[in-house]
């Protein structure tokens, strides 16, 4: 007969080490800053074993907490010299992120327990959107080369004296890509023109075309133009 | 007076996304600060001895009408059906990004103890944490914040307002220390 093996799957399986660390502490009822490492250190190694044989990938995550487990373990054997004081209790070292973690997993409860928005409490649903009317009409992806048409536009319309002025004053990349997330976050789609005011300086327009390039590299942004007008409008996504 | 209470609730009414005091105030600009609050307050008490099927709540620094959560059952039978919750492992992710941000992948990772990379994007796809630029170290690390939404979905003033964990002050010391890498 073939060695056929009963399965059960669980949708509730620890996700994690810390998972499974806070099961068998709450099973235990111990005080997470006074654990019993010897005993949770074995439980511990008893779920792994259960967890191959139930065919269970262990990830080496667990490994890694299981021999932080025995570490410490094997730490608390070692005799503690009199009168040294400054020496910690080798369990903080676990005790400490399972602190942490047991906070955010309080968080997390509390969080889903509000009356979040689209489950529980609902909003009128907004009509047509400024913009979808734009949406509706034809619309082409936008590539790297009418980026750069669209830029030197900008450039050109600069009168010659700022294209010579220099300025020691320079935004970086990141902080205009902050500024343009906050821009975003209140309109949803822009056109390219707007990004660049009338009286930019010609550093201020290299950074922001720049930041832009990012942005559409790191997916915030979608760029496209509109076939009719030829009109570059970003959207965020 | 009367008339001003009537202006603010046909605002709310047709308003997109929670309104502002300063919102309200550019559209009725005779009005100052303090009345519109006080309207609001009205408002807000009129819906609660009204108890009908929706109420005045305070989010996202806004004002918005919500419906009451005891109607959530009908609304969903009426609307068209709204993307899953969200998983214990993607509340909990956000809930390090609310609390910790900004903060950086790894330093999620190291106080779940697992892989958040595919959480993260559902999250940047719901649109409730965004991304605020890339930390000055090796591997320049992107760095995570909540968004505007995030505050509207969970019912939040501001991010002051998110529940206080047991005894998160006794801990501190995240290892998210990074002070000169703070963004306003």
């Amino acid at each position: 007969m073939q060695d056929e093996v009963y399965q059960v799957k669980l949708d509730n399986i620890f996700e994690g080490p810390m998972d499974l660390l806070v099961h068998l502490i709450k099973k235990n009822e111990v005080d997470i800053y006074d654990i019993p490492i010897a005993l949770i250190t074995d439980q511990y190694l008893v779920y792994l074993e259960w967890m191959k044989s139930m065919n269970i990938d262990i990830a080496g995550d667990f490994i890694v907490m299981a021999a932080t487990l025995t570490q410490i373990k094997s730490k608390m054997l070692l005799p503690a010299h009199a009168g040294d004081d400054d020496q910690e209790d080798p369990r903080l070292e676990i005790a400490r992120p399972l602190a942490e973690y047991l906070q955010i997993k309080s968080a997390a409860e509390h969080l889903a327990e509000r009356s979040l928005l689209g489950e529980d409490t609902f909003v009128r649903i907004p009509g047509q959107q400024e913009f979808s009317a734009d949406l509706g009409d034809e619309i082409i992806k936008v590539g790297l080369f009418e980026l750069i048409d669209a830029f030197q536009k900008i450039l050109v319309k600069l009168s010659p004296d700022e294209r010579v002025l220099i300025t020691a004053e320079s935004v970086s990349v990141k902080d205009r890509i902050s500024e343009l997330v906050d821009v975003f976050e209140s309109k949803e789609s822009l056109t390219f023109d707007e990004l660049f005011p009338k009286n930019a300086v010609k550093s201020e327009i290299i950074v922001t075309f720049l930041a832009i390039l990012e942005m559409v590299r790191l997916n915030l942004i979608r760029i496209a133009q509109h076939i009719q007008t030829g009109v570059i409008r970003l959207f965020y996504l | 007076m009367e008339n001003i209470k009537h202006i603010i609730e046909s605002l709310l009414f047709v308003a997109e996304s929670p309104l502002t005091l300063d919102r309200i105030k550019t559209v009725l600009p005779q009005a100052d600060i303090q009345q519109i609050s006080d309207a609001l307050f009205q408002l807000s008490q009129e819906y609660e001895t009204r108890k009908g099927g929706f109420f005045l709540r305070e989010v996202a620094g806004g004002y918005q009408i919500r419906t009451r959560p005891e109607y959530r059952d009908w609304i969903k039978r009426f609307i068209q059906p709204t993307p899953p919750r969200l998983s214990k492992a993607a509340l909990e992710t956000l809930a390090i990004i609310a609390y910790k941000q900004p903060i950086i992948r790894s330093d999620i990772e190291h106080i779940r103890g697992v892989d958040c990379g595919g959480i993260l994007r559902t999250l940047l796809e719901r649109k409730l944490i965004r991304v605020l630029g890339r930390k000055q170290i090796p591997g320049r690390p992107l760095i995570y914040a909540t968004t505007r939404q995030f505050l509207e979905v969970f019912d939040l003033k501001d991010l002051k307002d998110l529940p206080t964990p047991d005894e998160i002050e006794s801990l501190g010391t995240g290892p998210s220390e990074n002070p000169d890498e703070t963004f306003p």
